[in-house]
């Protein structure tokens, strides 16, 4: 006879394995006191339910997220929504929309989250240190009414049933007549690995937050950078974070290498970039030679340093209107065009006479005409020239003491250099040199820099994390792909009863595969590990399992 | 770099997934001829024991797949004998399947040795690599569990699916950005891919299940056997997802300086993973069975989709493979 073996086996006294069944919604206090709130506050909290409907919110609080540019992630999106719609995001922003993940809220969601995950598999610990001790109960009245059951006849002795049992690696106890035995201990084990472990997860998570940083600088050809606060364009420090505790390396970007698809359908895109660097790891340290790349950081003790992104840094010569030469050096410029990398480019002069000079240009590295206009075609700098759009004198606005970009002309007290045309003017080839208008000077564009962006990260959080990610994983596999199975033989008069049960739904692979088995190794006398003298031949079975 | 593509290969990798559409259409309609005049599963035969056990106890646990379908419904009485042709045309669409199958996996490998890669390194070849997996899925799950039943709907979706990738996100074989430069895109990818292809399998069976109605005979097997292969789906495959997300994590510590920076890719990978786990607990913990249960699976599935797919299209992120051509 073979029980239909998916059968639910709540039904079963026997069956209820304690520490699996959820916590049911406690009773609503009435009249009680404070401690009596709490401590249904605290049952509520840690109940299934209320996990269930966290993880939810969890998961839907993270949606505007994705729809909604962040300022951790791009700051520069969330500015531009403002300049669209300044009204929609003043109230996305009341709702930290623009930070969903640092924002009060959802904080208090993933803390009450975990709380309640504390809350809940603590105690779960503690009753499973204790059930793993626990001996397998005694074998219930009839075995045939469990789930899985059988009959045989045949010789098995107590002591047999209990040593076949034992080499499946189940844990055995034995009566009179009566053989209890029960595995798969690990899956409650991995169920409780895989929720600490998520624990740990938010905990290496925080603490990378706290006693980590992260910074953004651009670096042009020939230039050095030192990792200090300072020297970053935009850094971001967690709370621990003091401007001392910075890894105190060093280095300069020898030269940049970009290479692109030269041909077809793919023409332009990027396939490799490297960055030569020539690295110090401390100030007293001897440079080493290091190749940057996407995929493969710089590692000085456990600070990384990644290639991000890179532009051209076009280089000019502006002489003032008095004749000396006011301005010489490279001028990075903003990509505007992934494509072809054109890009805008703002030359700010604050050394020229009589008064200052300021242009706005557009750099195109691989320049062919485009009817009257010039555009350029691919990204590396084959063919290479700027076309100056704007030339302006008068006041920069650099004394104001305001924070300026280099990105952007404040043409608030600038005005014009003669007469603005219509039609930009054809670009400046490599070398050439413009007069400007007004005997206010001259420009020449002198050669072609390449510059990088890097982002430095100082994460102590990312091991552990890492660890707790394994681990949860590992847990997972073992709560999802194991059985808890008990397995119960009752022998009298040489009529062997076999019952079995599993308390676990949703297993991979059925258990009444391994109960068949089992029940096949307890009949083979073949099998018997203390082998017997004279055992009876093999009797066909009259069980109710002949069908 | 060199950048050098086997065209010969790339061109004959196209054809290759081309003619797998057509073969996934053709057993398509074997499967469908066999549901349609094949065995019909009354109302009572929904209440049967579930065949895997009964074949799986009955024959020790070597049975053939495409007979064991069979074997136990042969006994029931009161069924129509089923058109023998019906049978058989489902038997051919097996065989179909297995060489469509064939082809799709040589498509996916003439395009990687064209380009000298892994190839799913874009939309065009994640959606291939997608629809192989779902088929592989299906494939080496009805070598263990009668579940011919679901070829018909394997099969269509797997041809829309590279139909799909074919007429809108086809690219040419090319290099790819340097990013994509990594041995994690054998881990990461091959992950997400495997995983999405059995919550494929899953996702046709809980539609298949909100379709069924028990109460009526149908061609399809009972809900509760359409529940359960849902189940094993899922189970086996959030393991296998999980880990995907945190190799995933892994590479962006490599590639863009953090491990986890909610990049929207990242926040609809956790989103998919949160559900499926909601699912998982609403099954083991609430005790939710049926149509609650499969409907938050549904939830889930839909996630997932548009995790793959709608992400791509509404959002921009750092993820350089998901260029949608236009
Ligand atoms: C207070 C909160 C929680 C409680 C009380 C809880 C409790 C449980 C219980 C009792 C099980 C079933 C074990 C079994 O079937 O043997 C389980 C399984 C599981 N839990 Fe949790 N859990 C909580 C939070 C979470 C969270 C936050 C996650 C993930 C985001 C999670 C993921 C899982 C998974 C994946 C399983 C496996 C499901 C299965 O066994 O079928 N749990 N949890």
């Amino acid at each position: 006879m073979t029980v239909p073996p998916d059968t639910e086996t709540t039904g079963t006294p026997e069956a209820s394995v304690a520490i699996e069944s959820a916590p049911k919604e406690p009773p609503r206090p009435v009249g009680l006191g404070v401690v009596g709130w709490l401590r249904w506050g605290w049952r509520t909290l840690t109940s299934m339910r209320t996990a269930l409907i966290l993880l939810f919110l969890f998961a839907l609080g993270s949606v505007p997220g994705s729809i909604f540019p962040q300022r951790g992630v791009d700051p520069d999106k969330v500015a531009q929504y403002f300049q669209n719609s300044p009204t929609e995001a003043e109230w996305l922003d009341r709702f930290q929309l623009f930070d969903v993940f640092t924002a009060p809220w959802y904080a208090a969601v993933y803390l009450l989250l975990f709380v309640s995950l504390a809350g809940c598999v603590l105690p779960r610990m503690l009753v499973h240190f204790r059930e793993i001790r626990r001996k397998p109960p005694a074998a219930p009245r009839n075995l045939l009414r469990l789930p899985y059951g059988e009959a045989f006849e045949g010789d098995l002795t107590v002591e047999q049933a209990a040593a076949k049992l034992r080499r499946r690696r189940f844990r055995v106890v034995t009566g009179p007549d009566w053989v209890a035995a029960e595995k798969g201990y690990l899956r409650e084990t991995g169920n409780l690995l895989f929720h600490v472990a998520l624990l740990a997860l938010l905990f290496a998570v925080g603490a990378g937050g706290l006693y980590g940083y992260r910074g953004n600088v651009l670096v042009v050809e020939g230039d050095g950078f030192a990792n200090t606060v300072a020297a970053y364009d935009r850094f971001m420090p967690g709370q621990r974070v003091s401007a001392e505790s910075l890894t105190p390396f060093s280095f300069t970007l020898k030269d940049f290498q970009a290479s692109y698809v030269g041909a077809g359908e793919k023409m332009g895109q990027p396939l490799d970039y490297s960055a030569k660097l020539s690295v110090q790891d401390t100030p007293s340290s001897p440079p080493r030679d290091v190749d940057l790349k996407v995929n493969d950081p710089l590692d000085v003790n456990g600070t990384l340093t990644y290639l991000i992104g890179h532009g051209y840094a076009p280089t000019f010569k502006v002489t003032d209107g008095n004749g000396q030469v006011a301005f010489d050096g490279p001028v990075p410029c903003l990509v505007d065009d992934q494509a072809t990398y054109t890009s805008e480019c703002v030359i700010k002069v604050p050394d020229a006479h009589p008064s200052q000079l300021g242009f706005v240009a557009r750099f195109l590295p691989s320049t062919v005409p485009n009817g009257s206009a010039w555009v350029s075609v691919f990204p590396a700098a084959v063919n290479p020239t700027v076309q100056i759009i704007g030339s302006f004198h008068g006041d920069l606005g650099l004394d104001s003491g305001q924070p300026q970009s280099v990105y952007v002309l404040d043409t608030d007290k600038l005005k014009p250099l003669g007469k603005m045309s219509a039609t930009p003017p054809p670009p400046l080839a490599l070398g050439e040199t413009r007069d400007l208008p007004d005997g206010a000077g001259k420009i020449q564009f002198t050669g072609v820099k390449e510059w990088i962006t890097l982002q430095t990260t100082h994460d102590p959080g990312r091991l552990p994390a890492l660890v707790a990610a394994a681990a949860a994983v590992l847990g997972l596999v073992f709560s999802l792909m194991i059985r808890r199975r008990r397995v119960w033989v009752r022998i009298t008069d040489r009529k062997v009863t076999v019952g079995g049960l599993t308390r676990t739904e949703g297993d991979v692979g059925g258990f009444s595969e391994e109960f068949a088995e089992l029940v096949s190794l307890l009949r083979d006398p073949q099998d018997s590990p203390a082998p017997q003298a004279g055992a009876a031949p093999v009797e066909p079975s009259t069980g109710p399992d002949q069908e | 770099m060199p950048s050098q593509v086997n065209t010969g290969l790339a061109t004959l990798s196209d054809q290759l997934i081309l003619a797998t559409v057509l073969l996934y259409l053709v057993a398509m309609i074997g499967y469908a001829l066999e549901l349609a005049f094949g065995r019909v599963r009354t109302a009572s035969a929904a209440k049967r024991e579930p065949v895997a056990v009964g074949a799986a106890v009955g024959a020790s646990s070597s049975g053939s797949s495409a007979s064991a379908e069979v074997q136990p419904d042969a006994e029931t009485p009161r069924e129509p004998e089923p058109e023998a042709w019906a049978i058989k045309a489902g038997g051919v669409a097996v065989v179909l399947t297995w060489i469509a199958w064939a082809g799709n996996l040589a498509g996916i490998l003439t395009r990687g040795i064209a380009v000298d890669r892994w190839p799913w390194a874009n939309m065009y070849e994640f959606v291939v690599a997608i629809c192989f997996a779902a088929v592989t899925a299906f494939l080496v799950l009805m070598t263990r569990q009668p579940i011919r039943f679901l070829g018909a709907f394997v099969a269509l979706t797997a041809a829309l699916g590279l139909g799909f990738a074919v007429l809108f996100l086809h690219v040419q074989a090319g290099p790819v950005m340097p990013a994509l430069h990594s041995y994690w895109i054998a881990i990461h990818v091959t992950a997400a891919i495997v995983a999405s292809g059995l919550f494929i399998l899953a996702g046709v069976c809980a539609i298949l299940y909100l379709v069924r109605n028990d109460s009526r005979a149908s061609v399809l097997p009972s809900r509760r056997d359409l529940e359960r292969i849902t189940h094993r789906a899922i189970v086996i495959s959030f393991p296998i997802w999980t880990f995907a997300v945190i190799a995933g994590a892994m590479w962006a510590d490599r590639a863009w300086g953090r491990y986890w920076g909610w990049d929207p890719k990242e926040v609809w990978a956790f989103i998919t993973w949160v559900a499926y786990a909601a699912y998982l607990h609403a099954r083991a913990t609430a005790g939710w069975r049926g149509k609650a249960a499969i409907i938050v699976s549904l939830v889930a599935f839909a996630c997932l989709l548009f995790n793959l797919i709608g992400v791509n299209i509404f959002f921009s992120g750092l993820h350089s493979y998901a260029d949608v051509p236009n």
